[in-house]
């Protein structure tokens, strides 16, 4: 934890060198110091913005969770769906946000909806695959245990494999926040009137630079502190995947 | 259901994906009767552990019957489960059959206690040593109540001090169960100490080369005269001198 705030403190230190010596305009590169003083001059508009993005990502999160559990657990039990299903999870990652973003906002409106739609979108795929890793690695003679002991197929699951598969849920889990911070970003500046996304596209065209900035580093703190609340809860929750390495 | 379980003439090939198929078993017929220990010992890979899945219902027989009651498995890891402690390790034995959670844990409780882990039941497998984490393996497989356990090498894990202790933790605990137990291993001392009878097997494909049969108490003596003539017939069979 502090060696990784003294190496962005490092990088803070360099960049604002930069800035000083090479001469940037501030309207191109503003200065570490700029931007805090945007952070301190906007933080009512931020804080507000922060608000909205930050409930656009609970609820797709949410959304996404749901769906890969169910997506997952789906393509784990049954073959055929695993044979239907999968490749089309693949394919709906390849489809580029911004594109879709736009339609979306055509289709379902300028509020809440498009955004919850696109940060699920991309964030179910890591979710599903983390629980997919995390069935695929169970020992096939745990499985033959739990056989000889009489569970049918529902009770190995939820005896074995389900517990099994959370630590690579959460793992997901973690890359799904973070990639979805981006999500909701490209989904508000397709259309919206509000959120750190709408704030930054507002900010540079009015050479408000130090304020996108600004609005880049609250993104940032909202992707890092999920990550790191998920952590803790991964290491709280789930102890023995802290030990796996030792164990061996 | 009859508590006997019965192998007549059972071969068993196995399909391979891209090579020749694999004959492991040929035309193996066993008998195991209630409360008798029964070791099967052959060299490596001769197909030992497919005989115990055979045996287990996990797999069906190219050829020949199973006749069997459900038999409890113990592979050769003991593969508990790493998320759960000692109890709820123990407990998957009768969660599996449907038992509630509360009273699953009671019983498992019991168990631990008997098998002398009953400070342990909080800890989880990889807080437990080599030998409790097989003792841990057998209360869950004794737990299942099934009238036959079938074990896998279930002291292969084991250095030679634990291995004699776990030669009488394994007796006493089954002592009090009078369950039939189908032991492999390729330790043929061992199988001497514990077994009632010793079948012995050929390399791949298996079949029985000779049966040999033990009488009294055990665990046995690892220098008692009759554990060093069966040593010797087992070893001779398989056509090992020393």
């Amino acid at each position: 934890m502090i060696r990784g705030l003294l190496v962005i403190a490092a990088l803070l230190g360099l960049w604002e060198l930069y800035c000083a010596l090479s001469g940037v305009d501030q309207l191109v590169l503003p200065s570490p110091a700029d931007v805090a003083q945007a952070l301190w001059t906007d933080r009512g508009l931020l804080w507000s913005a922060l608000l909205v993005t930050a409930g656009e990502l609970l609820l797709g999160l949410s959304v996404a969770l749901v769906v890969a559990i169910a997506a997952a657990i789906g393509i784990h039990l049954s073959r055929s769906l695993r044979n239907s299903v999968y490749p089309v999870l693949v394919a709906s990652q390849t489809v580029p946000i911004p594109v879709i973003a736009s339609l979306l906002v055509v289709w379902l409106g300028y509020d809440t909806g498009p955004k919850v739609v696109i940060v699920a979108l991309v964030a179910f795929f890591p979710v599903v695959v983390g629980i997919l890793d995390g069935l695929a690695g169970i020992d096939p003679e745990l499985d033959l245990v739990a056989r000889s002991f009489g569970a049918g197929r529902l009770r190995r699951f939820r005896l074995v494999e389900a517990p099994a598969a959370l630590p690579g849920a959460l793992t997901g889990l973690r890359i799904a926040v973070v990639i979805s911070v981006i999500g909701a970003v490209f989904a508000e500046q397709a259309g919206g009137d509000s959120g750190l996304g709408f704030v930054i596209q507002q900010a540079l065209p009015q050479l408000l630079t130090a304020r996108a900035y600004a609005a880049v580093v609250v993104l940032s703190a909202l992707a890092l502190t999920a990550f790191l609340l998920l952590t803790a809860v991964q290491t709280r929750l789930l102890p023995w995947t802290r030990l796996r390495q030792s164990e061996q | 259901m009859a508590s006997t379980l019965q192998l007549t003439d059972v071969s068993f090939t196995r399909q391979r994906r891209s090579a020749q198929p694999l004959a492991v078993l040929d035309r193996i017929s066993l008998t195991l009767e209630p409360g008798e220990t029964l070791a099967l010992v052959g060299p490596n890979g001769c197909g030992k552990s497919t005989l115990l899945e055979l045996a287990c219902g996990l797999l069906s027989p190219t050829w020949g019957t199973v006749q069997a009651p459900p038999i409890a498995l113990m592979p050769q890891r003991g593969l508990l489960m790493p998320w759960a402690n000692a109890v709820d390790n123990a407990a998957l034995a009768l969660r599996a059959e449907g038992v509630s959670k509360r009273a699953a844990r009671e019983t498992a409780r019991d168990w631990l206690v008997r098998l002398g882990l009953s400070e342990f039941e909080d800890a989880r497998p990889h807080e437990l040593s080599g030998g409790m984490r097989q003792r841990l393996a057998l209360a869950r497989t004794l737990l299942a109540g099934r009238p036959i356990v079938a074990l896998d090498e279930p002291f292969a894990a084991l250095d030679a001090i634990s291995r004699i202790e776990a030669a009488r933790w394994l007796t006493s605990a089954l002592g009090e169960s009078d369950r039939a137990v189908l032991l492999v291993t390729h330790d043929v001392e061992e199988a001497a100490v514990l077994a009632d009878r010793v079948v012995v097997l050929s390399p791949r494909p298996a079949s029985v080369v000779t049966q040999v049969q033990l009488t009294g108490p055990v665990p046995r003596l690892r220098t008692s005269p009759e554990v060093l003539a069966a040593r010797e017939a087992i070893l001779s069979a398989l056509g090992v001198t020393g």
